[in-house]
């Protein structure tokens, strides 16, 4: 978006504020705001598919969740990140879009899933990668990559296998590798494969 | 183990074979697996290619693939096992009429591989029992054909009619968790 749509953008709606990027265009959008802004972009403006619906956890700092919004127009070629803070920290929340973009469906789904955001008005807001009953929401800054346990999804078959979702074992991961230095020396390695779920990290 | 190759010469016994039960059972079922392909990753690819032409399972009497577990009897579990994909695996395995064998192909159905993840079942033996491991991300064609051929090598030592004869019992089958590349013992 050249800086003159912009101008105008903020001239139409008074809400909007400038959001620093390192690609496409950005702005900051109020939560309350989101399916005005979004009807006008798609009808007005030639902002016509929509490409993804995403979310940031900012751990500690409040507003903790943002959610994200790309938008591309195909007849502009040009794409558009759309920013929405979340006001409550506990049981954050966004208004559906599906009314607007019918593919916000299953995106909203996801994010909810994975983020734990409630999509008000979305039509059938479901876990759409874990199952139904998973109590956790994983790429949430405080859940560990390896799991939590609990119990697997099929009574039965927990009874009959004996097997639970048990936290992966790291094998002294998460490899994490560092960005600078030749790539013989960043490539990620285990530190510590002393250990696997059956055996116990043992302590120094 | 007691040998069940019997010679057979025809100018002695003439239309007459004399064998096991055991070994007759056996050479029937090693050389007409009906394998179920399980693909559930980037594993099934090379599945598909064992499958084709140019790997071609046919040679090993195993060109039979059924998508259906009722028609099957050698689940191969190819790709990754999610938790929410373990109960639809273990139900498959379930359908699968007696005797069934499953071969766990890939880093990731052996042990979860390189998936250390809240979402990843680690290893599909947690569920169901697995006859023969093939390591590998993803294996070789070849890797799978050597698997089969494992696998035809275990068939050939299992205990049949006493398992058939058992049949509430547990099929008795001899070192059932055994690795590949141990199809030499006994």
């Amino acid at each position: 978006m050249v800086e003159s749509e912009f101008a105008q953008l903020k001239e139409r709606f008074d809400y909007l504020s400038a959001r620093q990027s390192a690609d496409h265009s950005a702005v900051n959008c109020p939560a309350d705001k989101l399916v005005e802004f979004f009807t006008v972009l798609r009808d007005d403006l030639g902002y016509d598919l929509l490409v993804d619906v995403t979310a940031v956890d900012w751990d500690a700092q409040s507003p903790r969740f943002t959610g994200i919004y790309h938008l591309l127009s195909t007849t502009k070629h040009e794409y558009l990140r759309i920013a929405a803070d979340c006001e409550n920290d506990i049981k954050p929340s966004l208004p559906s879009l599906c009314g607007v973009f019918a593919a916000a469906n299953w995106h909203e789904r996801e994010t909810y899933d994975l983020m734990g955001i409630h999509y008000d008005g979305h039509p059938d807001l479901r876990r759409i990668l874990m199952w139904d009953e998973y109590p956790y929401h994983p790429l949430r800054k405080d859940f560990p990559l390896a799991g939590i346990e609990v119990p697997l999804p099929a009574d039965d078959v927990a009874e009959a296998t004996g097997v639970a979702v048990l936290p992966a074992p790291m094998m002294g991961g998460p490899f994490v590798s560092s960005a600078d230095g030749p790539m013989s020396q960043t490539e990620p390695s285990a530190r510590d494969e002393s250990w696997t779920e059956q055996e116990e990290k043992p302590t120094e | 183990m007691q040998n069940t190759n019997v010679a057979y010469d025809s100018k002695v016994e003439g239309e007459i074979i004399v064998t096991q039960a055991d070994a007759v059972i056996n050479w029937i079922r090693k050389h007409s697996v009906w394998p179920m392909p399980m693909g559930l990753a980037c594993c099934a690819i090379e599945l598909m290619a064992v499958g084709a032409s140019r790997f071609d399972i046919s040679r090993f009497g195993m060109e039979v693939m059924r998508f259906s577990p009722r028609q099957a009897d050698c689940m191969i579990v190819s790709g990754t096992v999610t938790y929410k994909m373990a109960e639809v695996i273990r139900r498959i395995y379930e359908q699968m009429a007696e005797p069934k064998w499953v071969v766990a192909m890939g880093a990731c159905a052996s042990t979860g591989g390189m998936y250390r993840s809240y979402a990843t079942l680690q290893g599909v033996d947690r569920i169901i029992p697995v006859d023969v491991y093939v390591s590998g991300c993803p294996p070789r064609p070849e890797a799978l054909l050597d698997a089969m051929i494992k696998l035809q090598d275990k068939i050939g030592r299992e205990r049949s009619v006493k398992n058939l004869t058992a049949r509430n019992a547990k099929p008795t089958k001899e070192g059932s968790l055994a690795l590949a590349g141990a199809g030499k013992e006994s």
